[in-house]
């Protein structure tokens, strides 16, 4: 059971986190805001239509959102959460999850190009390059952990943090905690880098992507897009809160805690700043990189 | 490879290969001269570690290098792949540039216990080999130089695996000499696999539309579905995407690095995690560039009218590409006995016991054989997500309609993203290591005429290092013009004058 349970608490829980993000910015912005269980109302309106596909198309563009979907789901499985064990073990799991969000992004990409539009294929250029930038950031950050706890697989990794790792070794795990917000921030197209709420197509990078999506296939985007926040969530939380209790609930109820902080801080972030120059961006990454760096160089023994 | 010699940019490249391939050959010939005097025997079997180990390791590796295409040294590469034929080109980057890599593991194994400085130049090597292929390949406007330039690439990522494994062999951490190598040469068999699938891909789409200028194809997909699809296997498996073969032995090499940077000391575990950040950047950029190859070349609208008319090839053509994607999908989920089988090879060039590399091999198979289900697993998750959309959307309205244009009522093919204009952000974020050149006309005025941009990136190493001194050298030569000048009786005096000198010397 307690090994199902990072599983089912993603696939349950992951668009909640958006509406959290969706609401702290209506009350920041002094509205009322959408009911907190809007994007699941989302998915449901979107699971019963039809579908329009474009003529330019071929099956990649069919395949995208299952790929993707897919591979958010078997990345779930890898994940731990608070200090609940993965669904499944082992050394290197590490690698897979990296490389799964990367297959999603090859598929998510290729089906964007598939529809020969512009817009979609500007989104992905910008997706390729950030996700190169900021992919050496997150294994930066995962070997800063691995050396602190001298474990090469998640669950490990994340659940013997502990307070007593914060007392030895505290700034090195607020900077990897720096460095995966933003990689956090930018893999999941969120301000600074990405703004989901903009209007205009030249502007976007994840939106853009997925322009010609409709129907059953953009629910799948959608929900892939939110397990991915969640999955990035998960990790950065894991490091933050390092109290467990061998208590089922007090132990679930302090990780879904932290992960609706972590969607607040969001929103905050998110009402507070503008998006960044996209050449602005690169900057920011490579600073995600330097911070992994500085917490790998501090965790030298 | 000069099989169409009218061309004046294939002799080119062939006399380009003629050269690299003598001055590899000659840093061989003093690494098997040296090599021979220390042991008193030219016979493999005799040769052994001798005092100089050093020397001729270095010596070993910029002769192999040359053949492998280690940066600096890889100047030839993405002149001679592209110029060859297309099945030769397969051959070449598939098989022939591994002789280096498995030439240099020879030399190594002959050398006994390597240097600690061996493991951080190699992991040098790979590194810039790595990151330096890639982007020249983002940077590539020609298919098949793309493919070149990814051969760099790769070679490069077999070279940070020997690195982590002969610093783990140094440091006394078999885990990590076993994995690494491992992963090494597992990397040269995969690479041969996806490499010689992308090549002869390339060739049916040269021979079926007669270009193989990137922005000049789109929409193949349609056109000729059978090669498209083993094209995407191709580009899927040598960015290293699970489930395919090709993250199979990066993840090896991954692991390595990892255990490295756990287990040794600070000075020790730089190169390790260098390694993983530079595998990190690799990949991402790897992606990029494959997503823009497949995207640009088989989706989209055609974008002339070669493009259009492109046909299907024959089923000969597409059977050996079928059978090399069939390899990189069976490494990819049978990945745990694939290594298991790898343990006599990993023990010879390890010097390690056979009942220690197994074990580790077994370990690490355990990881394999988790990797290898995760992947069938998401196959499975995505059929049955597929069957679910289509159970969903029989009996709705499913429509197909014009891409999403904003309204814009005639959007030609030629409006789409080009390959040069999806790599952008790329190539100018790392403008400094490529030197692109552009000649950019733009428009003026309000009803512009004419707006032209033009891009080309040559290799950096060939502009700036190799042309250079080579021209230098050729002007030294051609100072000898002065005693050689083509006239008969001149040669005849120079002999007489010999002569007559032997003859001087005979009598005194």
């Amino acid at each position: 059971m307690s090994s199902l349970f990072p599983l089912l608490m993603a696939l349950a829980l992951a668009p909640f986190i958006q509406g959290v993000i969706n609401r702290t910015k209506a009350v920041v912005a002094g509205r009322v805001g959408q009911p907190l269980s809007q994007p699941y109302r989302d998915l449901v309106k979107l699971l019963r239509k039809g579908a329009v596909y474009s003529q330019t198309t071929t099956w990649i563009f069919r395949t995208g959102p299952v790929v993707g979907l897919a591979s958010m789901i078997c990345a779930a499985a890898l994940l731990p959460f608070g200090a609940f064990p993965a669904l499944a073990s082992f050394a290197g799991d590490l690698v897979l999850l990296a490389y799964l969000l990367a297959l999603a992004r090859f598929f998510t990409v290729l089906a964007a190009l598939d529809t020969g539009s512009s817009f979609e294929a500007m989104g992905a250029s910008r997706e390729v390059t950030f996700s190169a930038l900021a992919e050496p950031a997150l294994f930066l950050g995962l070997a800063a952990l691995a050396r602190q706890t001298g474990s090469l697989s998640l669950t490990p990794l994340l659940t013997t943090i502990s307070p007593s790792t914060w007392m030895q070794a505290a700034p090195a795990l607020g900077l990897t905690i720096g460095a995966l917000v933003i990689v956090f921030l930018a893999e999941n197209a969120r301000i600074p880098v990405d703004d989901p709420t903009t209007h205009l197509e030249l502007t976007m990078i994840h939106e853009v992507m997925v322009l010609d999506h409709s129907g059953p296939d953009f629910a799948m985007i959608q929900y892939a897009a939110a397990l991915k926040m969640w999955l990035l969530g998960a990790i950065i939380v894991a490091i933050a809160i390092p109290w467990h209790s061998d208590n089922f609930l007090l132990d679930g109820g302090a990780a879904i805690f932290g992960m609706l902080a972590l969607a607040v801080v969001t929103g905050i972030i998110e009402s507070s700043m503008a998006r960044l120059r996209l050449l602005r961006v690169t900057q920011l990454l490579i600073a995600a990189i330097v911070l992994s760096g500085l917490a790998l160089a501090l965790v030298q023994r | 490879m000069t099989f169409e010699d009218e061309k004046e940019t294939t002799r080119r490249a062939g006399w380009i290969y003629l050269v690299a391939s003598h001055v590899g050959t000659a840093f061989l010939l003093v690494l098997f001269i040296l090599l021979g005097r220390a042991n008193g025997s030219l016979d493999f079997d005799r040769f052994s570690a001798s005092s100089g180990a050093s020397l001729l390791f270095v010596v070993a590796l910029l002769g192999f290098g040359t053949k492998a295409g280690f940066v600096p040294l890889h100047v030839w590469l993405p002149e001679a792949h592209p110029a060859a034929p297309s099945h030769v080109s397969a051959v070449m980057s598939a098989v022939m540039i591994k002789t280096g890599i498995y030439g240099l593991l020879r030399v190594m194994i002959f050398l006994g216990a390597p240097q600690a400085w061996w493991g951080w130049v190699l992991c040098g090597i790979g590194l810039t080999s790595g990151v330096i292929g890639v982007l020249l390949a983002l940077a590539q406007h020609d298919l098949k130089r793309l493919l070149a330039y990814h051969s760099v690439e790769n070679i490069g990522i077999i070279a940070l695996g020997l690195g982590a494994g002969t610093l783990g062999l140094r440091a006394g951490l078999p885990a990590v000499a076993v994995i690494g190598f491992a992963g090494a040469l597992l990397h040269v068999l995969n690479h041969a696999l996806f490499k010689g699938l992308l090549f002869l891909t390339a060739g049916n789409v040269l021979h079926s539309t007669h270009s193989l200028e990137i922005d000049q194809l789109g929409g193949l997909l349609k056109r000729m579905p059978r090669t498209g699809l083993i094209f995407l296997i191709g580009a899927a498996a040598i960015s290293g995407l699970p489930p395919l073969n090709g993250f199979i032995s990066e993840f090896l090499i991954y692991l390595a690095s990892f255990k490295g940077a756990v287990s040794l000391g600070a000075a020790g575990s730089v190169p390790m995690l260098a390694t993983i950040a530079g595998l990190a950047l690799i990949g991402g950029l790897a992606a990029a560039c494959f997503t823009k190859a497949f995207g640009i070349v088989f989706l989209g609208r055609p974008r002339t009218a070669h493009a259009e008319q492109a046909r299907e090839v024959g089923l000969a053509m597409v059977l050996p590409g079928f059978a090399l994607a069939a390899g990189c999908i069976l490494i990819g989920l049978l990945g745990a006995s694939v290594v298991a089988l790898m343990a006599p090879l990993v023990s010879e060039v390890t010097g390690l016991s056979a009942t220690i590399v197994s074990t580790l091999l077994s370990e690490t198979g355990h990881s394999v054989a988790f990797v290898s289900l995760t992947g069938g697993v998401l196959v499975v998750i995505a059929t049955l997500l597929a069957l679910g959309r289509a159970i969903a959307l029989a009996g709705r309205p499913v429509s197909t309609n014009v891409t999403w244009d904003c309204g814009y009522a005639e959007p030609s093919p030629r409006m789409q993203y080009t390959a040069s204009s999806f790599a952008q952000p790329l190539t100018d974020t790392f403008g400094l290591l490529l030197q692109t050149r552009r000649v950019l006309v733009a428009p003026r005025g309000l009803f512009p005429t004419e707006a032209r941009l033009a891009t080309t990136t040559a290799d950096p190493y060939q502009e700036y290092i190799f042309q250079p001194f080579l021209s230098a050298v050729g002007r030294g030569f051609s100072m000898l013009r002065l005693v050689q000048q083509g006239q008969v009786q001149l040669y005849i005096l120079y002999i007489a004058v010999t002569l007559l000198l032997l003859l001087l010397w005979q009598l005194a």
